[in-house]
């Protein structure tokens, strides 16, 4: 009778561990919530933006209508971490490179480098487009803004390398402006984790 | 006793193997910290903005021409493995010529590549003529 009891014990212990590996089926929405007038949950949401991309295009929440998108935070005379999370967003850029309803934006952190000119021979040289993914610059003053909307980090600071601080963060942002995801883009198996993340959003209804 | 000699041998087999294996690990800690967020912790590089160190023939055919390279950086077109890149490196004048010396060895020694091994003599020669950003070859 006491086997039997113990056996249980080690099948249920057994199957909770085994529901602990399953991946969720849906990602939380992150960030802070509130209640609406109607007692609604009002979500973090990314603001409007706008800003110019590497040709020459408009590039704002029109720009992402319906799709999923991975956001983050660079700029190219970065002697830092910068090459390392182009590599990694490159890798997310290369699994979904069929799949239309994921698109990527880097967001220059030194827009007044980093030229309409600049970014398109950066993107050139990284063999993307601008179709599937959008390297943007604009107003110093707004990208830094929303940054800290993206969970993210940007300041210019004349003692960090390059003159430019900014956190190597990839944030997952759902056609719903809700940020789902996110990642230490230097990090290549939290980035694995990430593309996992990325594939459950695409699986979304 | 037999088992002393056994177990002295055992030891001395280990010894040479970790020193087989671990010769560059002063140069590897040094690409870690000063050339790893570039050229890649598997020195692959970045696609057509970094090159590899990986496999890079400039390193076969322009040895000489390296250690500056790690100490002034370097300005202009460079061709590797038939492809062209044109982003500016930045020097690392703190490294002294051993240390060079020791990251150019653990390059040399690393994913694939089988080149000659420096020696410091030869490097400080090479620093001699060093120059901030060399001109494209």
């Amino acid at each position: 009778m006491r086997v039997i009891f113990i056996l249980s014990i080690v099948c249920a212990s057994f199957l909770m561990a085994c529901q602990s590996n399953l991946r969720p089926e849906t990602l939380p929405i992150l960030g802070n919530k509130d209640v609406g007038p109607n007692g609604d949950t009002i979500y973090h949401t990314i603001p409007d933006f706008s800003f110019i991309d590497q040709d020459s295009q408009v590039v704002n929440n029109a720009s992402f209508a319906g799709k999923a998108y991975v956001a983050d935070f660079f700029f190219i005379a970065c002697p830092t971490i910068c090459p390392k999370t182009s590599k990694q967003m490159l890798r997310i850029h290369d699994h979904f490179k069929d799949n239309p309803n994921l698109l990527l934006l880097a967001h220059s952190v030194a827009p007044k480098y980093d030229t309409v000119a600049a970014l398109n021979r950066y993107a050139r040289n990284l063999g993307v487009e601008s179709k599937k993914w959008h390297f943007v610059t604009g107003d110093q003053a707004k990208i830094y803004e929303i940054a800290g909307s993206y969970f993210s980090i940007a300041q210019e600071d004349p003692t960090a390398p390059g003159g430019f601080d900014h956190s190597g963060r990839l944030i997952l942002v759902d056609k719903n402006r809700h940020v789902r995801s996110f990642c230490d883009g230097t990090d290549p198996e939290d980035v694995d984790r990430f593309m996992l993340d990325i594939q459950t959003l695409l699986n979304e209804k | 006793m037999r088992n002393k000699i056994i177990v002295l041998c055992f030891a001395i087999g280990v010894f040479c193997f970790s020193c087989e294996t671990q010769t560059y690990e002063h140069g590897k800690l040094l690409y870690t910290n000063f050339c790893e967020n570039c050229h890649m912790a598997d020195g692959t590089g970045l696609k057509g903005l970094i090159p590899p160190l990986a496999g890079a023939d400039f390193l076969k055919n322009s040895p000489e021409a390296v250690p500056c390279i790690i100490r002034a950086g370097y300005k202009g077109k460079m061709t590797v493995n038939g492809k062209e890149y044109d982003t500016e490196m930045a020097g690392i004048e703190r490294l002294t010529e051993f240390e060079i010396t020791n990251i150019i060895n653990y390059i040399h020694t690393s994913w694939g590549n089988n080149l000659p091994i420096v020696q410091h003599p030869d490097v400080r020669e090479q620093l001699k003529a060093c120059e901030k950003n060399t001109k494209p070859f």
